[in-house]
């Protein structure tokens, strides 16, 4: 069996620390267009923050969105070109705190579009401030003394938000800390994909994933957060599915 | 030929958009400019277009920044407050050179201001559109027909330069009805071999984007923005002129205002005093010619505008402060009157005899 590079992905070097996720979840996603055979039909949004170079990763045709936009931007893209898949690539700061508005209201219009979504509970690019997913009493350089929910509030779950909404399809939370978890993540991705082709509506999966550089943590101590701080907060499992039935047609 | 069809400013502007080609309208209510929006949500559907209410003025923006990506003629609509929401789109539509059309059917301000008829977003529109080294194209219609006409023109200008286009109108345009003519054919639209619409394996991948990390790329991004810019200026600025030929006085106004002082002018010729009208159609590029020009002839300049005197400083660079220019405004949604205008005239006219 050959292991190569994903035709999606483009044969560049990638700008993310050792042991950072993204790298992991951008092979993911490449794998999943490689298989459906659509680069040259898929069009993506990538956000503020680490991924925001991910337009010189991905081999289909790329847009950067300003920050927490990328839902609103891939809704222009797809109601122009409904038959080009439109994906979006976000992470916690992006999606879940600027980027509210957009999430929850394409979510509710069933935009039909696929939001790949990075949990890792802190603002990579800026250097590691408290994010809406970060957890009670987590250090950040914004809350030096530990996250204190009486007076940062609580994460925001964000699988389970855009569940309670009609227009979602498709809402799975996944995690890429082992082997096992990463083949689960990229069947979550698949369905998300398939269920934009089937067009039944707004997909998102949810990766939980590391950052080691913020964290001041190695790779491995990393994952092991992941696997004992984060899951038991972020329950993996699939939150909404209406492809079999009717799609977002609640 | 032609249809002839009486039609509220706000509409015309909408149905001329259609016809230009527009494919995606994306918007949020806000008084004076609503009519867009109600009358895309009519039309849009019937055409095979695209409408969409979103949930603010900057979902709109980046919904239009998504379309234009995908090569669409996008447009999206509001009203001054919603256009300082815009504020940051407009910025990335300018830093990824993209074409669209902004449309403000300006209301009073700042803060939440009125919903009377202003023209206090000169320098938003012209100075300010957004952070960073950018303009606008920003064209300013005085007529129900000028509404209809520089839709059109703003999306071919924005397709010509790959830069967003602004129609600045305000509420008395938005809400007035007068005949107006739609052409029969339009320009074709330019290909777009930049725009993110999927490659088919038959190019390299294309990338819409505003970053570059690199300080040497970005002032060289910036530099080639700028000289384009510069073709922009020599090609594309437009006004008109009204009894200027003899003027000794050159009364200046755009958009709505340019109607009430064409009649003050009118009536100051009446009069026996030589006063002419430049009305710019173009507020960035500025049309500086036609204010040189009338230098032969002018002894000042005066502004007129509904705002606290915007313009005035466009126009004292336009003749190197060559000659006084005076301002006269009404502003918070007040209107001035042709009568208001006249006594400046007379004022400016009894000064410059003595000189």
């Amino acid at each position: 069996m050959l292991y190569t590079r994903p035709q999606a992905l483009c044969d560049v070097p990638m700008h993310f620390c050792p042991g950072c996720s993204h790298g992991i979840v951008h092979r993911l996603v490449a794998e999943v267009i490689d298989e459906m055979g659509i680069v040259g039909n898929t069009v993506g949004v990538c956000p503020v923050g680490c991924a925001v170079m991910s337009y010189d990763y991905f081999a289909c045709d790329m847009i950067e969105a300003a920050h927490g936009r990328a839902p609103a931007v891939a809704t222009g893209v797809k109601r122009s070109l409904p038959d080009r898949f439109v994906f979006t690539y976000q992470g916690d700061g992006d999606l879940a705190a600027i980027g509210t508005a957009e999430t929850v209201h394409s979510a509710t219009r069933g935009e039909n579009i696929t939001v790949i979504f990075i949990n890792n509970t802190i603002y990579g690019m800026t250097g590691g401030q408290m994010a809406p997913t970060t957890l009670p009493g987590q250090v950040t350089q914004t809350t030096p003394y530990g996250r204190d929910p009486k007076v940062a509030g609580y994460p925001v779950r964000v699988c389970e938000m855009v569940s309670t909404l009609t227009g979602t399809a498709y809402a799975e939370r996944v995690a890429v800390d082992s082997p096992q978890h990463i083949r689960a993540a990229k069947k979550a991705i698949r369905k998300a994909f398939d269920t934009q082709a089937a067009g039944k509506g707004f997909s998102i999966v949810e990766i939980l994933s590391t950052c080691p550089t913020n964290w001041g943590m190695t790779p491995t101590q990393a994952v092991e957060r992941v696997r004992n701080e984060m899951i038991p907060y972020y329950p993996l499992g699939v939150y909404k599915d209406t492809t079999e039935v009717s799609g977002n047609d609640q | 030929m032609e249809e002839r069809m009486l039609m509220k400013g706000n509409e015309a502007l909408a149905e001329a958009a259609i016809r230009a080609g527009c494919k995606c309208y994306f918007g949020y209510p806000i008084t004076p400019q609503t009519e867009i929006a109600a009358y895309m949500s009519k039309r849009m559907p019937k055409v095979g277009g695209v409408f969409i209410q979103a949930e603010s003025e900057i979902a709109a923006i980046n919904m239009v920044y998504g379309a234009a990506s995908a090569g669409v003629r996008a447009m999206t609509s509001s009203s001054s407050p919603g256009i300082s929401l815009k504020s940051e789109g407009i910025s990335y539509l300018a830093g990824a050179d993209l074409p669209c059309v902004i449309v403000n059917v300006e209301r009073g301000g700042p803060g939440l201001g009125g919903i009377q008829p202003s023209q206090s977003d000169y320098y938003l529109a012209t100075k300010a559109g957004g952070h960073g080294d950018f303009s606008l194209l920003v064209f300013a219609p005085s007529t129900v027909q000028e509404m209809a006409d520089l839709a059109v023109k703003a999306f071919d200008t924005a397709d010509k330069y790959r830069m967003p286009a602004m129609i600045l109108a305000d509420g008395l345009l938005g809400q007035m009805m007068e005949p107006v003519r739609f052409p029969e054919s339009y320009a074709p639209q330019p290909e777009k071999p930049w725009a993110c619409s999927g490659h088919a394996n038959k190019r390299e991948h294309n990338i819409v984007n505003s970053l570059y990390l690199v300080p040497e790329e970005l002032e060289k991004s910036n530099i080639a923005r700028f000289e384009r810019y510069e073709t922009v200026k020599r090609e594309e600025a437009l006004s008109e002129n009204y009894l200027t030929d003899d003027a000794q006085i050159i009364v200046t106004a755009f958009g709505a205002t340019a109607r009430i002082v064409r009649s003050a002018v009118n009536m100051a010729r009446a009069e026996g005093i030589k006063a002419g009208l430049i009305r710019p159609v173009t507020l960035w590029p500025f049309p500086v010619k036609a204010y040189r020009d009338a230098l032969s002839t002018a002894k000042a300049y005066l502004s007129v505008e509904m705002n606290m005197g915007q313009m005035v400083n466009d126009v004292k660079l336009a003749i190197d402060c060559k000659r006084p220019v005076h301002f006269f405004g009404r502003t918070g949604g007040m209107v001035p009157t042709p009568a208001e205008v006249l006594a400046q005239l007379r004022a400016i006219n009894e000064q410059t005899g003595k000189d």
